[in-house]
């Protein structure tokens, strides 16, 4: 593993979880959801953020913040939760999401796409802490996350969750129907798919996409991408024997 | 005798037995050997259906939580359809597997050119750090096998093929071996085209080379049995695409004087059917055309 400036910081505890009822979560300690925008206005010098920006922004916060069993300190344990970001365009929400949750440095974000900086447009696994995969090409994700599903359950781990995002349009690629066909047929009840949904697909999605998982055997549903107690209603319900589909929808593409 | 498929086949359903970190990941070829393995392993013999694109990706997902996935399917659908899937979801992510295809350049001819694949070892040569094992017999196929399999987090290509050589020789999964000394030239006879090599050099003086691992390529292999045969005129005689080692070989002798022959399948589609010694015939990779080329080549020295 490489780091291209200051000592990553794999071991770092992670800021409080954050709970409450609120729409948005509220902040009750560490770097909160609210810091978030000036936390991606470091990599953008831009305070106010287009929606294809921050499309993924809520979506993540909630699962980083009360989903997924993963922090600095057990970024390396074979038991943790996998978020497997395939979607790599415009990961600033993504770097700000982890730092934010202390996988590494915020003083790192300003360097964003710099020769010597670990934060590319699009991230790189073994630059960056806490990502699961480098990302980019769109319609790889998925197919890992099926194997990284199939390898758990190999190995005796059927409490670790797989999740991965893609984007609408990223739906269009077909490597990712050879994964969600497989994966229903398969029953691969901890691949869990987070769509976030903004619109932009050329073609659009006859029947929406939820219909598309339901139809090759998961367990699918539709949110607003911006309301935080509904993305995590829909990321805690339970799905016995199916993967589970959550599509969160945003504001379209370039509005 | 097996063929290297079925020695494939047999092979690995014992390591899956013997290494639990192995799995198998299939794309409906091959299953048929692996039914008894995929009952006993259920979760380590995993067939994804006519999907080859989630084939490698599943394999990179695979090697991603620690095991160390073996994937198969003919060379076409393996290297080629999926090719960025291999870049990608084992180069780019930093981890390793096993790929070992069937089919070869031309093992079904009347298959025809979609089930071919001659240029699949010039496509890897765009990536780094893969190892490339050509076997020319089933029980070498064997051996490259179990080095393929217990080989760490290497990223290692396994080249079957139906046409073999009709003994094994000793393999290590490394170097180049010497079967005949000459001082004028080296042939360097890859896999399964050593008993047509053998035949086109009998009389001629030229150093033979067997290998059977080509990547990474025994560079100081070639150039002491160039130094040995006092000649560093050479010729490679590879059963896929010709040429695909050349820039190889040239930097192996790049410090002397040196003449290189590239011998292999043309790029050119030869749109035939008929037999496998048909096709090896018409890229002049029969005895009779190696001896023509070979001899030639070593006559017109300056």
């Amino acid at each position: 593993m490489t780091h291209m400036t200051t000592e990553p910081t794999r071991g770092k505890a992670a800021g409080p979880a954050a709970g409450g009822a609120a729409k948005r979560t509220p902040h009750t300690g560490g770097i909160g959801f609210d810091e978030l925008p000036h936390l991606m206005s470091l990599m953008t010098g831009d305070e106010k953020h287009g929606p294809a920006a921050t499309s993924t922004l809520d979506a993540l916060w909630v699962l980083y913040d009360r989903v997924l069993r993963v922090s600095p300190g057990t970024a390396e344990d074979p038991g943790r939760d996998r978020f497997l970001l395939s979607k790599g365009h415009g990961p600033m929400a993504y770097y700000a999401v982890l730092a934010a949750k202390g996988f590494f440095p915020t003083a790192w974000l300003p360097g964003f796409g710099a020769y010597d900086s670990p934060l590319g447009h699009h991230p790189d696994r073994l630059l960056v802490p806490g990502a699961e995969i480098g990302s980019g090409s769109l319609g790889h994700g998925l197919p890992l996350a099926v194997g990284t599903a199939l390898g758990l359950r190999a190995q005796g781990r059927t409490e670790p969750a797989v999740w991965v995002l893609i984007g609408d349009a990223e739906l269009d690629e077909g490597s990712n129907h050879e994964a969600l066909a497989y994966a229903g047929a398969a029953g691969l009840d901890r691949l869990h798919t987070l769509i976030v949904d903004n619109s932009s697909a050329t073609h659009g999605w006859h029947g929406g996409i939820a219909s598309r998982f339901e139809a090759a055997g998961w367990s699918a549903a539709t949110v607003d991408g911006r309301d935080h107690e509904a993305l995590h209603e829909a990321f805690g319900a339970p799905h016995p024997g199916r993967p589970r589909a959550v599509v969160a929808r945003v504001e379209p593409k370039g509005d | 005798m097996d063929t290297m498929r079925e020695r494939f086949a047999s092979v690995t359903s014992r390591l899956l037995e013997e290494d639990p970190r192995l799995a198998v990941v299939l794309a409906d070829i091959g299953t048929a050997g692996f039914a008894e393995a995929a009952r006993r392993h259920p979760d380590r013999v995993v067939n994804v259906g006519i999907r080859e694109q989630l084939l490698i990706g599943v394999g990179g997902g695979l090697a991603l939580t620690g095991l160390r996935p073996i994937l198969h399917t003919f060379a076409s659908f393996l290297v080629e359809r999926p090719f960025e899937q291999v870049k990608l979801d084992f180069g780019h992510q930093d981890v390793g597997g096993v790929l070992v295809s069937a089919g070869g350049s031309y093992d079904w001819p009347s298959g025809g050119f979609t089930h071919m694949a001659p240029g699949d070892i010039a496509l890897l040569d765009t990536l780094d750090g893969w190892t490339v094992h050509v076997p020319g017999h089933p029980d070498e196929a064997e051996t490259l096998l179990r080095h393929a399999a217990s080989a760490g987090d290497d990223k290692v290509y396994v080249r079957l093929s139906a046409q073999a050589n009709h003994a094994p020789r000793a393999v290590d999964g490394a170097g180049f071996r010497t079967l005949r000394e000459g001082r004028g030239g080296v042939v360097v006879a890859v896999g399964p085209m050593l008993d047509h090599v053998l035949a086109a050099t009998e009389g001629l003086e030229v150093t033979v080379l067997y290998a059977t691992t080509v990547r990474p390529f025994d560079a100081a292999g070639l150039r002491a049995a160039a130094g040995a045969a006092g000649s560093a005129d050479v010729v490679l005689v590879e059963p896929y695409l010709a040429g695909t080692s050349t820039r190889f070989a040239n930097e192996a002798l790049a410090d002397r004087p040196h003449r290189l022959l590239g011998l292999g399948v043309d790029r050119q589609e030869l749109r035939r059917y008929g037999q496998l010694d048909e096709h090896l015939a018409a890229h002049g990779l029969d005895p009779r055309g190696l001896r023509e080329r070979i001899a030639g080549f070593v006559a017109a020295r300056p």
